[in-house]
């Protein structure tokens, strides 16, 4: 059988596209509070898990707060892990609340089940949910996020629908989809019809808007392709789908991403690759965004600019 | 020739255009248009084509729709429904020629 030739490196692609990759305007802070979580989904690119100790230190996370109050974000994105099990989560959504018009609080679903007083506080502090949920039957979630997952988040968001979230008011609840495997997702407005079908007319479960994004070469996701032998022909078929029009509208270029330990990075990806960002080291440190700066970049990269992209 | 099937000439299936180039654009434009969201969407259209497949065993259709099929949405409870349906439709259309046979048959019989 002929081999598959290796993928052009993502910086070159840009290169023959005649396109740079470089930070503009800073609009979004996202602040990644730690890699412990309760699951230990399998397309994870932070393997994120039960095991992992790395949590965001309220230290860190006045920091975060302090940034925040010197440069007006227009949006604030807190994610994970699971920021739930970060035991100062709520002082740090507290003091965020008030500094960016914008909040995303992003979650697993069930980590939300244990913690039923930071449901109450994202109600009452006005965060929109971006809540996971990568297909609407058993066997494909179980089969990325594990056992009774489905039927949990099912629970979950419920509850959140009982909130007030995903009802059409002001506290948005947005779903994200991922493929379940070593495969390119469907288009955004076929699948939202999709789940609309299954989860509204079937469930009675609503919700503003879905979100599917392509899995990320990285983490236990790139360990699952590289044992299952689908590594190179996934990273081809991101190739392949290279999209030199979405380049401009990568989240990368506005977004100021914190790590865990208040290192600084220029997207939540980089973070699992382990390249930051070529300003500014750490939180505390940044006093502006650099315009202009370039912007690290790996072959994951191509996975943000298949299609319609990563935004 | 080692195979009569290589999973690498499914990506030169356009090569078929190389000395009917005329045919092949009516082809390929018709398959495309049969493809996109119409009555039906794309992920239907994908789980009928994945189905076919199966009755006209084409390996290469199989791989292609397999995976057409997973990028529409759709999961392998509805992809193992489908190519049962086709089975009982390729089942069922040998057994209802049994009508003809047992026509004939009690025809010559006594």
């Amino acid at each position: 059988m002929a081999m598959s030739p290796q993928p052009a490196p993502f910086h070159k692609t840009l290169a023959a596209h005649g396109l740079q990759l470089r930070k503009g305007a800073a609009h979004t802070l996202q602040v990644n509070t730690g890699l412990r979580c309760n699951l230990a989904c399998r397309h994870c690119h932070l393997e994120a898990g039960p095991a992992r100790t790395e949590i965001m230190s309220r230290q860190t996370m006045e920091a975060v707060a302090s940034l925040a109050r010197r440069i007006p974000f227009q949006s604030v994105d807190v994610t994970g892990g699971a920021p739930e099990m970060v035991p100062d989560i709520e002082f740090l959504l507290w003091e965020l609340s008030p500094l960016a018009p914008g909040r995303l609080f992003r979650t697993n679903l069930l980590a939300l089940e244990d913690n039923p007083g930071l449901i109450d506080t994202l109600a009452e502090r006005s965060w929109s949910l971006v809540a996971s949920l990568p297909a609407v039957n058993e066997s494909q979630v179980a089969s990325q996020r594990g056992g009774g997952v489905f039927s949990g988040s099912i629970r979950m968001l419920s509850r959140l629908n009982a909130a007030g979230f995903g009802m059409g008011g002001p506290r948005k609840l947005h779903l994200v989809s991922n493929p379940t495997g070593a495969f390119m997702p469907p288009a955004q407005a076929s699948a939202e019809k999709f789940f609309r079908r299954e989860l509204t007319g079937r469930r009675a479960i609503n919700f503003d808007s879905l979100f599917v994004f392509a899995n990320m070469p990285l983490g236990r996701f790139r360990s699952w392709l590289e044992s299952s032998g689908n590594y190179q022909e996934y990273l081809n078929c991101l190739r392949e789908r290279f999209n030199p029009d979405v380049v401009a509208g990568l989240m990368c270029r506005d977004i100021v991403s914190v790590g865990w330990d208040g290192r600084l990075y220029d997207c939540d990806f980089n973070q699992a690759a382990g390249l930051p960002s070529q300003g500014a080291a750490h939180v505390s440190d940044l006093a502006a965004v650099s315009e202009g700066m370039e912007i690290a970049t790996g072959d994951h990269c191509y996975a943000c600019t298949a299609g319609s992209g990563f935004t | 020739m080692a195979d009569y099937y290589d999973t690498q000439d499914l990506a030169n299936f356009a090569d078929m255009g190389k000395d009917a180039p005329e045919l092949a654009r009516k082809f390929f434009d018709y398959y495309g248009s049969v493809f996109a969201e119409g009555a039906l969407t794309e992920r239907e259209k994908s789980l009928i084509a994945l189905a076919v497949a199966h009755a006209v065993q084409c390996p290469y259709c199989i791989d292609a729709y397999t995976r057409a099929c997973l990028e529409k949405g759709s999961n392998l409870e509805e992809m193992t429904e489908a190519v049962h349906v086709v089975t009982a439709i390729r089942g069922g259309a040998s057994l209802v020629h049994g009508v003809q046979m047992r026509k004939i048959a009690e025809k010559l019989s006594m």
